[in-house]
Parts: C-alpha cells; sequence; structure tokens
C-alpha cells in the first residue's frame, strides 16, 4: 500500500512539475505548481513528516503560491506568445537530460559511497533530536541546537518585509520613465 | 514494502531536473520563479528522505529554516518584478535587455 501511495504520488508530482514547465498560460502553471506542492507535501506524510507537511500545504501551496497567482493576474501577461528559439530548446533538453540522469544516476548509486540506511521504527525516546512526528520535537530542536537560526531566520523575515515595503513605494527617481512612453495617471 | 531512499532521492532528483529545464526554457519572469522554487522544494524533499532514514530531526528542521527563506526569498523577487514592470512594461527575459546593449 505505501509503495502504491508513494509510486501515485511521484507520478503526480513529476506530472505537474512538467505541465508547470510546458503550459502555455502563467496561471496554469502556477496551478500546477499547486498540484506539484502537493504531492510533495503527500511525499513528506509518506515519510511520516506530518507537521512539515502541513507547513508545505500551509505556507507553500497557500500563502507563496496565492501571492503568485496574484502578481500573475495583476501583471496580465497571459497575451504575450513564448517564442522558444530552437537553440534554447535544444539547450534546455540537453539540461534535463543530463542533469535528471546524472542525479538517477548517483542516487543509485548512493550505497558505493556510503552504507544505505533501512528505514526504522519511529519512537526513539533517548535521543531528544531523533526522528519524530510531533510538533514538540520541531519546537524542542528550534529552542536548543538550533537557537540562532532560528533567530536569524526571525531577523530574515523582518529585513524581507521592510525590503518589500521600501521597494513597493514609488520612488521620486520612478517618475523619470526610462521607456518612452506617455506616462499614464492610474496608478 | 516501504520503497527506499533511492527511490526518494530519484523523485527529488528528477524535480530538481524539471526545474532547471523550466529555468532555461521559459522566457516569462514568473514562470521562472515558480521553477525555482520547484527545484527549492527538491531539495526539501531529499532533506526529509535523508532525515527520516538516518533517524535524526536535523534534515526536517532544515526544510523548516528553507521554508521561512523561500517564503522571504518569493516577497522579495515578486516585489521586484512588480517594480520592474512598473518601469518596462514587461516580463519577459528577452525584453530585458537594457545591460546588453
Amino acid at each position: 500500500m505505501s509503495a502504491f501511495l508513494f509510486y501515485f504520488f511521484s507520478a503526480l508530482t513529476i506530472l505537474a512539475a512538467l505541465l508547470v514547465v510546458l503550459n502555455r498560460e502563467a496561471v496554469t502553471s502556477a496551478m500546477c505548481m499547486i498540484l506539484a506542492l502537493v504531492g510533495v507535501a503527500a511525499l513528506f506524510i509518506l515519510l511520516e513528516a506530518y507537521f512539515l507537511a502541513v507547513l508545505q500545504v500551509v505556507v507553500y501551496a497557500g500563502a507563496v503560491m496565492v501571492l503568485f497567482l496574484f502578481i500573475i493576474m495583476l501583471l496580465d501577461t497571459s497575451s504575450r506568445r513564448i517564442h522558444v528559439t530552437e537553440m534554447n530548446l535544444v539547450a534546455a533538453i540537453i539540461a534535463l537530460v543530463a542533469l535528471a540522469g546524472g542525479a538517477i544516476w548517483l542516487a543509485n548509486q548512493y550505497p558505493a559511497v556510503a552504507e544505505l540506511p533501512k528505514i526504522q521504527e519511529l519512537p526513539t525516546d533517548q535521543d531528544p533530536l531523533g526522528y519524530a512526528t510531533a510538533a514538540k520535537t520541531f519546537g524542542f530542536g528550534l529552542f536548543t541546537r538550533y537557537m540562532l537560526p532560528f533567530q536569524v531566520a526571525g531577523f530574515l523575515l523582518l529585513t524581507a518585509m521592510i525590503g518589500v515595503i521600501a521597494l513597493s513605494k514609488r520612488a521620486p527617481a520612478d517618475s523619470g520613465d526610462p521607456v518612452k512612453e506617455p506616462r499614464d495617471t492610474r496608478d | 514494502m516501504q520503497p527506499g531512499l533511492q527511490a526518494y532521492l530519484t523523485v527529488a532528483g528528477m524535480l530538481f531536473a524539471i526545474g532547471f529545464f523550466g529555468v532555461l526554457l521559459r522566457k516569462n519572469t514568473l514562470v521562472i520563479y515558480m521553477c525555482l522554487e520547484l527545484m527549492l522544494t527538491a531539495t526539501t524533499l531529499a532533506l526529509v528522505a535523508f532525515s527520516r532514514f538516518y533517524g535524526t530531526m536535523d534534515g526536517a528542521l532544515f526544510v523548516f529554516f528553507i521554508i521561512t527563506v523561500a517564503a522571504a526569498e518569493v516577497a522579495v523577487g515578486l516585489a521586484i518584478i512588480v517594480a520592474l514592470y512598473r518601469r518596462r512594461r514587461t516580463v519577459q527575459v528577452d525584453e530585458l535587455n537594457y545591460l546588453k546593449h
């Protein structure tokens, strides 16, 4: 059953990822991206990382992709055609084949590099940072070994917030339009 | 039967390659940005798989930080794209060639 679910969600994720790349419309790409992210969240559940699966759906498929959709609809790029040059296509396909082949080869080469661990039964009470499903373990890890990165992440979020406010505010220099177009007054 | 570590790493590698494929192929800045997010997600999948199979929490905690950084990065990146669109009225990378000429 677990194997079936793994193959099903892997196929779903990879198919959705391919559709993200190959779709003409940016909005449809974003929808397929949500599907791919939910598929990854399902793989997280199969790996018994329930908290991360919830985080993936709420933060990525929820907040981040809604932001993407909002910007895509705001900028309205749907009327543009994609004009892919032949050179571009060949380079991209070569990169895809080389990178995917290399990654798969490396993944299956892995036991030669180090001994491959077998999946273990879950509860390990002795090691406080052993793998566990509860969100409590995340809190314990974040407030003990990863205290400094945790605070740096908070500071990073603050910086990003200030940066976004500064970027989206209309600077005085912005009124000099480099594109020789009549300035529209709608914003 | 549980699928092994290799299976998860293979899926993560394929996802990463597809993301890179999209970055090279597409011309729309927003789609390129989505493909970058796809590559980031592929790495988180590999990290969670390693974390689960080695029985430690560290990989899962890294994923927590990666999701935080990705959220901040998306907010700033999209603000930059909107600012760019305001000045140039386009988000196609082949039309954004100010530094080229």
